[in-house]
């Protein structure tokens, strides 16, 4: 779960990281509010969870109460890469003197946390780790031990940071750290931290992400939300408790299992097709998820034609089948569905079709054959 | 011979009287599977058909020297009932459950890092199926029978799939494992790979990743190194957009780590041929084995 800019830097001043004073606001008159309550010059900034903000005019500097309401009124709403600006973080705008970077990653390869510092900040880390990685000064951390005050002192004096902001810059790395931990992140980043011209250290903009997998133990961030991003068949799966994920094609994707889902979407764009979804119905599925399942998957106007592709292990598939069949019959699908069933009452599930007799529905004995079958079918529908 | 679990595996199931833990540990017992034991705080001294449930794991193993945990518990109590079982002197632990937070993975793996008599396989996975032998966890054993294709993956369904393509053509399996598609697995490909490789009935080894880290690109570095064996590969995910979590928690492109053309490129670098459909896999499989008819 990815958060944004603002929400990151909320979450970061629970661990005491110096930052800009700084407020949200979703319309013009609470961001002239926010931009009069934190004083000028202030940064007016769109929030929307992509690169290049700035660039896109979605960043403003006002220098008075005329400006804020001029960069406010001009950035809400502002369309930044297909995602529609409806929230501010407005901030007292930093004086900068040096920019830095500092980052904790959950390093899977390793297995522990591995926390970045560089002097080069405020530019693209992957560029600067590519061109010259001697710039960002790197350590593993063995989570059974911590951070210490001696990890954040190696970084800063191997990064190369200026004399008399060692100690601010380790202070917050080592904060960085205990936000990442204690948020179970898996990715904490301070692009830039910045160095003023009264030396403080501060951290201008936050990126992060945290565990879904954890979010139970930690409510509040389990409740942020992103009104820019929200996608109506992702927001309606989550409700059902399915795992789905939207895609750009027309062919809609019912399957079982993470792997079998992804190997699907492969062979679908193998044959030339374009799925619209990612689907996963998990093991065990009921008829009841297989029809609230149907519905999210037919929900998405582009859907014109769905591929049903299961391989019964714990879940069965003359269960799935009879899902298939009351979904059809409540739902009244105008587009047609290939369906491929195999493994656990396989034969029992496809005399159950056959017997039904379902308008629209055929059935595939492999996998590539259905994939294959549906992508014809999705071209002729949208011939 | 197989890996991992087999006719010598005495099982202790924690969560075993749970609804989803006694039913398929009743499947593994029919199955073969010597089930010794099960664990559940507070409900000592009862049983599941026959099974005695024991409060600690420590007492489980001193009463039925039970040498392989299953663990079943919800996620927020996986990491705990995985230290539990391994500080009983549990050598072989097989996670099964879901959602288990990354945080919790993390620190379960440093810590049975430091015990080199000690394998983990999971959280979030199928378990491991040694056909003929015992199965320990959730895979359907009704698709797979003894033969000597060693299968590795980090996905359930899919390795049946792949299992299914296999078996119709004539070929069994020595042992499937699922190390399951989480960020920090207990076992890596590595590992078991590791161990097909010594194992003598293994004659043809199948891995099934997918997108998300970099455990495919250092096995296929393992392989060129230390493997004999011939290696089949699959890998999953390889049209999916980045910065999407494809229903495995450990199944995402980051930026530009964890893409599947990448880990298909390190695997055929090395001469390990990758299927790019489940079908493809198994006909390749089948080339390699020569045909013939395990």
């Amino acid at each position: 779960m990815d958060l944004l800019e603002y929400q990151g830097k909320q979450l970061f001043a629970r661990y005491g990281m110096a930052q800009s004073p700084g407020r949200a606001a979703r319309d013009v008159d609470s961001a002239v509010a926010a931009a009069e309550a934190v004083g000028y010059p202030c940064a007016i900034k769109a929030q929307v969870k992509i690169g290049g903000r700035g660039k896109a005019g979605g960043i403003k500097i006002a220098g008075d109460v005329s400006q804020a309401r001029e960069h406010a009124s001009a950035i809400l709403g502002m369309d930044i890469r297909g995602l529609v600006v409806q929230e501010l973080w407005i901030e007292r705008a930093a004086e900068i003197e040096d920019e830095y970077y500092a980052a904790v990653v959950f390093d899977r390869s390793a297995k522990k946390p591995l926390v970045m510092l560089s002097t080069r900040g405020g530019v693209d880390i992957e560029a600067v780790a590519a061109e010259t990685p001697e710039a960002i000064a790197t350590l593993h951390v063995d989570p059974l031990v911590g951070f210490k005050p001696f990890h954040g002192r190696r970084l800063a004096f191997e990064a190369g940071v200026a004399p008399d902001v060692v100690r601010g810059v380790a202070e917050l790395v080592g904060q960085l750290y205990a936000a990442f931990v204690g948020e179970e992140a898996m990715l904490a980043e301070v692009n830039p931290m910045v160095v003023t011209p009264a030396r403080e250290v501060l951290a201008l903009d936050a990126k992060v992400t945290l565990d879904s997998n954890a979010l139970f133990r930690h409510p509040d961030n389990a409740a942020l939300t992103d009104p820019s991003d929200v996608d109506p068949q992702e927001s309606m799966a989550k409700e059902r408790g399915l795992t789905y994920v939207k895609l750009d094609g027309d062919i809609g994707i019912f399957g079982n299992g993470a792997g079998l889902v992804m190997s699907t979407l492969d062979v679908v764009a193998g044959a030339g097709g374009a799925p619209a979804n990612f689907l996963d119905a998990g093991g065990g599925a009921k008829a009841e998820s297989i029809v609230a399942a149907i519905e999210v998957i037919l929900s998405d106007a582009k859907v014109r034609a769905v591929l049903f592709n299961v391989f019964g292990g714990i879940t069965r598939c003359d269960e799935v089948a009879r899902g298939l069949i009351e979904a059809v019959r409540i739902l009244s699908p105008t587009v047609p569905f290939v369906v491929r069933l195999d493994g656990t009452n396989d034969v029992e599930a496809r005399e159950l079709l056959a017997a039904a007799e379902l308008p629209g529905v055929v059935t595939e004995a492999t996998m590539d054959g259905a994939a294959a079958r549906v992508v014809a079918m999705a071209a002729e529908a949208s011939a | 011979m197989s890996i991992l679990v087999g006719t010598d595996t005495r099982l202790c199931v924690s969560g075993l009287t749970g609804r989803e833990g006694s039913f398929h540990t009743l499947n593994n017992r029919s199955y073969g599977t010597n089930v010794v034991a099960g664990v559940t705080p507070g409900k000592g001294g009862q049983d599941v058909e026959g099974i005695p449930v024991f409060n600690t794991f420590r007492e489980a193993v001193a009463a039925t020297a039970a040498n392989t945990a299953m663990i079943f518990v919800p996620a927020r109590f996986a990491a705990d009932s995985i230290l539990e079982a391994e500080d009983a002197g549990i050598a072989t632990i097989i996670a099964i459950t879901e959602g288990v937070p990354a945080h919790d993975e993390l620190l379960v793996y440093n810590t049975l890092a430091r015990n080199p008599g000690v394998r983990l396989i999971g959280p979030n996975c199928p378990g491991v199926l040694s056909p003929g032998e015992a199965n320990v966890g959730i895979i359907p054993a009704q698709f797979f029978k003894q033969g000597n294709v060693g299968v590795v993956s980090r996905s359930g369904t899919l390795t049946y799939q792949i299992g299914n393509e296999l078996a119709q053509r004539g070929f069994g399996n020595s042992t499937i494992v699922g190390i399951g598609g989480d960020p920090v697995p207990g076992s890596s490909f590595i590992d078991i790979i590791a161990l097909f490789e010594a194992d003598p009935q293994t004659e043809l080894i199948v891995m099934s990743g997918e997108i998300g880290g970099t455990a495919e690109e250092e096995a296929a570095a393992y392989i060129a190194e230390h493997v004999s064996k011939p290696v089949v590969g699959y890998i999953a995910g390889l049209t999916a957009p980045p910065g999407k979590t494809m229903g495995h928690a450990g199944a995402i492109v980051s930026g530009s780590s964890g893409g599947g053309a990448a880990k298909v490129q390190a695997l055929e670098a090395v001469g390990v041929r990758v299927g790019r459909t489940p079908t493809q896999v198994a006909a390749i499989a089948v080339e390699v084995l020569g045909g013939q008819r395990s």
